[in-house]
């Protein structure tokens, strides 16, 4: 039985805007193991970016329970949350959030300069596999404004990955993208969630989602759907479109 | 984060921006520059001032009659006639910390010469003045005990008087200056010793036997001050309380009265005109240092322009994991680097201000290491003062509104 990896039961947020109470999240609860790719989707208002927020430990639950990797977030401090952001979180993000100015190498290594259980001669060696696990391993000395929107969204990835963390939180992670890109993106994603990672992708474009392996659906703060999907294969994907171009 | 890693961390991020680095720099830079600059101008002219009144002769001694109120009304100083010869003749022979003594007596007259003259007061001193002020002869000879018993018509001149009567270039030794109508006999000329540092001109000066003065001249038995040197520069207290002793005794004062005369040691005079100096060079410093708070105001806007620039980057950070300490830390060290390294430059530059002055100046050139240590404590100082509050706003932001921020 595979372990579980995050599990949340019966999440409520509930945010004070002026004298009214909104409550963004009532009563969400489910569990993802070990090697799942879990898309969560929704429409904007549903709720998915407050879960995300939550899941990424930037945020606590007015009410229920988090658990990520066994650990219950309820008690920790600001910086045990930082520390626990750093060793069991990788965030993807929507625009990338890479440094201006710095290196593919350099942004690379950044979590590690906030943990210090490695020590600095074993950065660079850490950075260097993670930009070869995206396939960046040519472009390690490159700026940011040198590279493709999908390169430096590897480059985030290879930022999410370095620290080895329980999960890969993704926020939109193709929203900033053309159709082929974000193809080659899924297909990455899916290389990794073949090599054992575990998943979690926000987005509100269906066929992204059927590159994952699970679909959870959230509407009015609320799960309205969490089922199975039939797993569609990115590359394929990638070389039918490759197809159409090249008739 | 360990230090090593922030400090890393905060010169990639000042090399990221040179520019805007450079400039704000600069502020600290001229700060620093004109703090160390003024200072060691400050010191250097206090050095020059002391090492000029020691030029005068650093253990001597003044006694002079004390202030005078007759009716109420201050007669000034040296107004009373309590110093006489003999006090001179009991100080001359009971001191022990004196090494030479001499009494002066003072008389305005137009000097004459040929169809020259020149105005200027004649002091009837003892040979041994020479000694005790630091004078010395260029040619000729001077006045000697003999001549003092005898009331001799003689007198030893300054370059200025020569310059002023002989302008002929005649030899002035062996003529006769015609003092009103008492004619003197030169025998001597003083050795040119220029301005002193309150800048009056030692030179214009002409030396007589006090008592020619005071029986030829004037008509009078008392001095209207005396000169004495103590025989080191450390024995010039002993030697003042010794004097002070002996003259109270002569003058039959009794304990609890107050003395008739007042003695003044040159170290008293160094000690005064260096606070006054000292005051300045502070004074300098303090209107320097006014720039030092701009320079560091400079830091704090750039800071704060930084902070809110940098959001994203602070939401990133936050996020991958750095605690709010770490945030903080990063933007305290950027400031606190930016005003160390502005500070170092701002050294250098006033060193090299102040070596230009003081080459132009002809002063010493002084290197304040307390100027130095000082703006470096200054500098840092600053750097966290004025950086303290920009990296607390970075710190305390929300990682997740400061993602979203565009």
């Amino acid at each position: 039985m595979a372990k579980d990896i995050l599990k949340v039961e019966k999440l409520e947020r509930v945010f004070r805007v002026g004298s009214e109470d909104v409550r963004a999240l009532r009563g969400v609860s489910f569990t993802i193991t070990e090697g799942e790719f879990v898309s969560i989707m929704g429409t904007s208002g549903s709720g998915k970016s407050t879960l995300l927020n939550i899941l990424g430990c930037l945020d606590t639950p007015t009410a229920g329970d988090y658990i990520i990797d066994g650990v219950s977030i309820k008690k920790l401090s600001k910086n045990e949350l930082s520390t626990l952001r750093n060793r069991k979180i990788g965030f993807v993000f929507q625009n990338y959030n890479l440094l201006a100015r710095t290196t593919a190498i350099e942004n690379v290594e950044l979590p590690l300069f906030y943990n210090s259980e490695v020590p600095a001669k074993e950065r660079r060696d850490r950075a260097v596999a993670a930009l070869k696990l995206v396939g960046l391993e040519s472009r390690m000395e490159h700026m940011p404004n040198q590279l493709s929107g999908g390169q430096q969204q590897r480059v985030a990835i290879a930022r999410a990955l370095v620290n080895d963390p329980v999960i890969l939180l993704a926020d939109e992670a193709t929203g900033n993208l053309d159709t082929r890109t974000s193809y080659e993106i899924m297909s990455l994603f899916q290389d990794l969630h073949n090599q054992g990672k575990t998943i979690a992708f926000v987005t509100h474009e269906p066929d992204i989602a059927t590159f994952t392996t699970r679909k959870i659906k959230l509407r009015d703060g609320q799960i309205i759907e969490d089922t199975p999907i039939d797993t569609q294969s990115a590359a394929a994907a990638l070389s039918a479109i490759n197809l159409i171009k090249e008739d | 984060m360990n230090i090593g890693n922030l400090i890393k961390v905060a010169f990639s991020s000042l090399f990221r921006n040179k520019m805007r680095t450079a400039l704000t720099m600069l502020g600290i830079v001229i700060g620093i520059a004109s703090v160390i600059a003024m200072v060691s101008i400050g010191q250097a002219s206090t050095q020059s001032v002391k090492s000029e009144l020691s030029s005068m002769g650093s253990n001597m001694i003044m006694i002079m009659p004390a202030r005078q109120q007759r009716g109420g009304v201050d007669m000034g100083m040296t107004s009373s006639k309590s110093l006489d010869n003999k006090d001179l003749e009991s100080l001359v022979k009971n001191t022990r910390y004196v090494a030479d003594i001499s009494p002066m007596v003072s008389s305005n007259k137009q000097l004459i010469y040929g169809n020259n003259n020149h105005s200027c007061s004649i002091n009837g001193v003892s040979a041994s003045y020479l000694n005790i002020r630091k004078y010395e002869l260029k040619e000729g000879i001077m006045f000697t005990d003999d001549d003092v018993k005898r009331y001799n018509k003689v007198c030893v001149i300054g370059q200025t008087v020569v310059n002023e009567l002989f302008t002929d270039g005649e030899n002035p030794i062996g003529k006769t200056i015609r003092f009103g109508s008492i004619p003197m006999t030169v025998i001597g000329v003083l050795a040119e010793k220029g301005q002193n540092g309150m800048g009056n001109d030692q030179d214009d000066i002409v030396l007589a036997p006090y008592t020619t003065i005071q029986k030829r001249f004037l008509g009078i038995n008392y001095f209207n001050m005396m000169f004495a040197s103590a025989i080191s520069e450390e024995e010039s207290e002993l030697a003042a309380t010794e004097i002070t002793y002996i003259l109270r005794s002569n003058h039959g004062i009794k304990a609890g009265q107050n003395d008739d005369f007042d003695i003044r040691t040159q170290e008293e005079l160094v000690s005064t005109i260096s606070s006054v100096t000292g005051l300045m060079t502070t004074l300098l410093a303090a209107i320097a240092s006014i720039s030092l708070v701009v320079g560091g105001i400079g830091i704090m806007n750039i800071m704060y322009v930084t902070v809110t620039e940098r959001t994203k980057e602070i939401g990133l950070r936050m996020a991958i994991g750095a605690h709010n300490r770490d945030i903080k830390l990063q933007f305290l060290s950027e400031s606190v680097i930016l005003s160390l390294i502005g500070g170092v430059i701002g050294v250098i530059l006033g060193l090299l201000i102040s070596y230009v002055a003081s080459r132009l100046m002809k002063m010493p050139f002084v290197v304040s290491e307390m100027a130095i240590l000082g703006s470096f404590i200054v500098c840092a100082l600053t750097g966290i003062f004025f950086g303290w509050y920009p990296a607390k706003k970075a710190a305390n932001m929300d990682p997740i509104s400061a993602l979203r921020y565009e």
